[in-house]
């Protein structure tokens, strides 16, 4: 038995395979782009595999294909590290799959847009942020050298078909692999519908163009309209508003039982309202405007920051 | 410009690539017989090849697409039909063996339990056409309720298990197994695994073989299983399982990689990829089946080489094998037992045993990572019985299906969910305790009640239960796809068949207090449901509203939220609705709500929980 101090040394010898991975949201039809990557290599005579997510996750949960191309490969998922060209249809998804990029020579590329999913609205406290990545364009442009952030969904809708978006990006990752445009249009046209092959032809002509004259600058600047969120709340002020009860006038009609969003309030056994989950109680006033009776009355703090998000955010 | 030469630098590698690539890819030979395709479309596609005459499954990821893709293939060639569950399918498959036409089923590793009582018989019945199964894990439970391994279920029914390791084996092992179960009277099977089954690669295709059919064999001692003929059976099983065990010590099927005799790997399935992507040059030995294990392979294998290292997912089904043999293996003390394995895990395993020098790569770039659980669909008919039975308070007894989502933040809604067809009896049980202060009601989806809700709510009956049952009918088996069933009066091939009525089914059960409500009611579902929880006995709410996903997107126009009247309550937010969204301004610290119209399905549930009548159609607020 050699000493376990002595390891062995794999020298690899083959040539190293082409890894693409493709992410995004449930639903937004990440598999159709990699499916468009993987026939096209696989027509140049590569060895590709695809691996792609079902079930659960396609419910608006974060989805993610991983294509690989070479002479030989093994693996069908890509080791964290070693993505080669890492393409996001939605921001926070890129940005969940940035440390797989290869991160000197990786290339990054993006859709702006934002899809933010219920639990990021979830914090009921007053003054509390949507928990979206806070990450702004610039910033991640500023990291990862060689990225492209564009608004695809923007460009789309610009030539009429906002679901063409992803042919869009595909435009731009045909820019980053060396296949001609002429081999990218032709598995396009095989695989989406028919009708649309017109539509989808022009939006990855756009994107092509758009990665081929890329101007890292100008994006930049052009990214500045979009908001940088803030994913630290306030301090927690929720438990300072007070729901006071008038007992001697309520009727036990029970509308601010039903209303109430977060099922703080109950009828007691004598049919009288009362609170019950004062820690989930936000301020709201939905039970002090619907009781009938004005059996209710919700004291809540002033708030010590601005009454809109919209003034308290850096624009980048 | 900077850019452009970063793009260059890709460029470059590509075209060095594509030199290389068409030495051994597009000019090699018969392109139109080599596709890509899916583990699961090349496991049909094995099937179709082998003559096989009936096909059967019940839905689940990650098996779904195999019976799916079976049924592309004309139906004069085959029968393709959905079960109403697993064992359903396999006793139907059974019947076909038994009459000697081959027959094929397939399901989840957790579909095999349901399965597993006419598995446990057949295996002593033996098979008159071939009977193979293919059953998918999911080791990292991507879609799943548990991580089983279904290859210590197969060793107890002592079952030969195949297990392949690209969509190439996935093909080749089907057809192969159809000969094996014919070649020793045994049923087989197939094992996959989430990743093979879902990775895309390159296959070639053979054609449809014919096989004869071998008619019914009359022979009870073989085929009626009872205590006197089992008895006869069992010796034979283990004689079986002696006879493969030489086969496969000698079968091509298992692969052997030259390498250094400083260690050696014994690997299966598509572990062996991860190997390969991380030590391409050390001596392996695939295997390609895991029961029987080829005993007289591993011990040659064993004998060449120093260190003998097992890669193999979830349990250390081969490790125990070869420590049984008496054997000096590592496996589980480097490679883990739960969760799935990726070529980091292998490298961490090799670094661990010595093997390898720790990866220096630089440290990533990570930025903040955003919390997205999957989710009700926008517009999903499940939504509004989770707001109903939240507002009763009662204690959900859930199953599983698209509706287990609801019980998440928000709608935290669903207080136990333990596998497909539970819900009905947990929530008898629960009623019996007689401890429980709150409403107690069951909610199972419409399949999962065909599946297995119709026993327990007999028992319910039976029993004299005090429970609700909501049956949420949206019409369509949606977690898995949006499958056709029996509910849905439409056969896999798309033929009408009958379509069974819930109502008239539950009411000849003897349920004295049914109704159907529609699901985007909420009024109406409110009212119900107080009047079922109220009802002394069974009673049974459906909740009746097809999918709005599958199998056809159902899309009504568009609601939209007038900013100036939000009042910024968040009643609408309690839905989960992800087409309901926080804008960027605030009413008194609380975000007001706007709608995404783009991905809106127009249910309207959330302009009837507004409070402030902020939500509408255009034009009619
Ligand atoms: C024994 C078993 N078989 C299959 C599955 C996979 N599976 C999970 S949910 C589901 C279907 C549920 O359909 P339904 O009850 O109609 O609910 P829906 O998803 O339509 O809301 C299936 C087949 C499983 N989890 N367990
Ligand atoms: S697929 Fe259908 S049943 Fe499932 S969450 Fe979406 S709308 Fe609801
Ligand atoms: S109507 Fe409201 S609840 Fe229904 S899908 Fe549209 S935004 Fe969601």
């Amino acid at each position: 038995m050699p000493a376990a101090t002595e390891p062995a040394v794999v020298a690899r010898t083959r040539s190293v395979p082409k890894n693409v991975l493709i992410v995004g949201v449930g639903g937004q039809g990440v598999i159709m782009v990699s499916k468009v990557l993987a026939v096209l290599c696989q027509e140049q005579g590569f060895e590709v595999k695809q691996s792609e997510v079902h079930g659960m996750a396609k419910r608006g949960g974060s989805v993610f294909s991983h294509v690989r191309f070479g002479e030989q490969v093994y693996s069908p998922v890509i080791p964290r590290g070693k993505v080669d060209v890492l393409v996001a249809l939605e921001w926070a998804e890129g940005l969940r799959w940035l440390p797989y990029l290869n991160q000197r020579r990786g290339t990054f590329i993006a859709d702006t847009q934002h899809i933010i999913p219920p639990f990021a609205c979830r914090n009921r406290n007053r003054g509390a942020h949507s928990a979206y990545v806070c990450e702004s364009v610039s910033e991640v442009m500023e990291q990862v050298p060689n990225s492209f952030a564009l608004d695809a969904v923007g460009m789309a809708t610009e030539l009429g078909v906002p679901r063409a978006a992803n042919t869009v990006l595909l435009g731009i990752l045909s820019a980053a692999l060396d296949f001609s445009a002429a081999d990218w249009q032709s598995v396009i046209s095989q695989l989406v519908p028919p009708k649309t092959v017109e539509a989808n032809l022009q939006a990855f002509a756009q994107g092509r163009d758009w990665a081929l004259h890329f101007d890292r600058e100008s994006v930049k600047s052009a990214c500045v309209g979009l908001l940088r969120n803030a994913a630290g709340n306030l301090d927690n002020v929720a438990d300072l508003s007070r729901v006071e009860i008038t007992e001697a006038w309520c009727k036990g009609c029970d509308i601010c039982v039903k209303f109430c969003p977060e099922r703080c309030l109950q009828l007691n056994a004598r049919q009288v309202v009362e609170m019950v989950h004062a820690e989930r109680c936000t301020g709201c006033r939905m039970c002090e405007w619907l009781c009938p009776d004005f059996a209710i009355a919700v004291h809540t703090p002033r708030l010590p920051y601005p009454a809109t998000v919209r003034d308290n955010n850096e624009l980048r | 410009m900077t850019t452009v030469l970063q793009m260059t630098t890709i460029h470059q590698a590509a075209v060095r690539q594509s030199d290389d690539a068409c030495k051994v890819g597009k000019h090699a030979a018969g392109q139109r017989d080599i596709r890509p395709m899916l583990g699961n479309e090349a496991i049909a596609r094995g099937v179709w090849e082998a003559g096989v005459k009936v096909a059967t499954a019940y839905p689940g990821t990650p098996s779904t697409e195999i019976l799916e893709n079976i049924a592309r293939y004309p139906a004069a060639d085959l029968v393709a039909q959905w079960g109403t569950n697993e064992k359903v399918a396999l006793d139907v498959a059974i019947g076909a063996s038994f009459v000697g036409v081959r027959a094929f089923v397939c399901m989840k590793h957790v579909g095999l339990n349901v399965a597993y009582d006419s598995l446990m018989s057949v295996t002593y019945i033996g098979v008159n056409g071939a009977l193979v199964l293919a059953v998918c894990d999911d080791p990292g439970i991507h879609s799943s309720q548990n991580e089983q391994d279904s290859r210590l279920l197969a060793r107890i029914a002592m079952v030969p298990v195949l297990e392949p390791a690209d969509a190439q084996e996935a093909l080749d092992f089907t057809r192969i197994a159809f000969e094996i179960s014919e070649q020793f009277d045994t049923p087989v099977m197939v094992r996959s695994t989430t990743r093979l089954s879902h990775t895309r690669s390159r296959v070639r295709v053979g054609q449809r073989i014919t096989v004869e059919d071998k008619g019914f064999i009359e022979s009870t001692a073989k085929n009626v299983m009872v205590p006197a003929h089992a008895r006869l059976r069992h010796p034979l099983l283990l004689e079986r399982e002696q006879k493969l065990t030489e086969y496969f010590n000698t079968s091509p099927l298992n692969q052997q990689d030259a390498g250094s005799s400083h260690y050696g790997i014994i690997t299966a399935g598509i572990s062996y990829s991860y190997v390969k992507e991380v030590v391409p040059e050390a001596q392996v030995l695939k295997l390609a089946v895991t029961w029987p294990l080829p005993s007289g392979l591993l011990r040659e294998f064993c004998d060449r080489v120093e260190r003998v290292l097992v890669v193999e997912e979830l349990e250390p089904v081969i490790e125990d094998e070869l420590r049984k043999m008496g054997i000096a293996v590592e496996g589980k003390s480097l490679f883990p037992r739960v969760g799935e394995f990726s070529p980091a895990v292998i490298q961490t395993g090799l670094v661990k045993a010595g093997l390898l020098t720790a990866d220096t790569t630089e440290a990533a770039y990570e930025p903040s990572q955003l919390a997205r659980p999957p989710v009700l669909c926008a517009g999903c008919p499940h939504t509004s019985s989770y707001m109903v039975l939240r507002s009763v308070n009662a204690r959900v007894a859930g199953d599983i299906g698209c509706y287990t989502l609801a019980s998440i933040e928000p709608l935290d809604a669903v207080d136990t969910c333990v596998a497909m067809g539970c819900s009905i009896a947990n929530a008898v049980g629960m009623a019996k305790a007689d401890n429980q202060t709150r409403p107690i009601v069951a909610t199972i989806g419409d399949s999962t009640f065909l599946h297995a809700g119709i026993p327990p709510l007999i028992d319910a009956v039976y029993n004299k239960a005090d429970i609700t049952v909501m049956i949420l009918d949206n019409h369509t088996v949606a977690m898995t796809g949006g499958q056709d069933y029996a509910g849905t009066g439409i056969t896999l091939r798309g033929e009408k068949t009958e379509r069974v009525n819930f109502r008239d089914l539950v009411t000849s059960i003897g349920v004295k207090w049914v109704r159907q409500v529609d699901s985007y009611n909420l009024a109406q579902m409110h009212k119900a449901l107080q009047e079922a929880i109220r009802f002394k006995g069974v009673a049974v709410l459906i909740s009746d509203r097809p999918c709005v996903i599958d199998p056809i997107r159902i899309r009504g126009a568009v609601y939209q939220i007038t900013a100036a009247t939000c009042s910024g309550c968040q009643s609408c937010m309690n839905l989960g609705c992800p087409s309901l969204v926080w804008t960027d301004e605030m009413i008194d610290g609380h975000h007001k709500v706007t709608i995404d119209t783009s991905t809106c399905m127009g249910c309207s549930l959330c302009a009837q929980v507004c409070p402030s009548d902020a939500i509408h159609l255009p034009g009619l607020q």
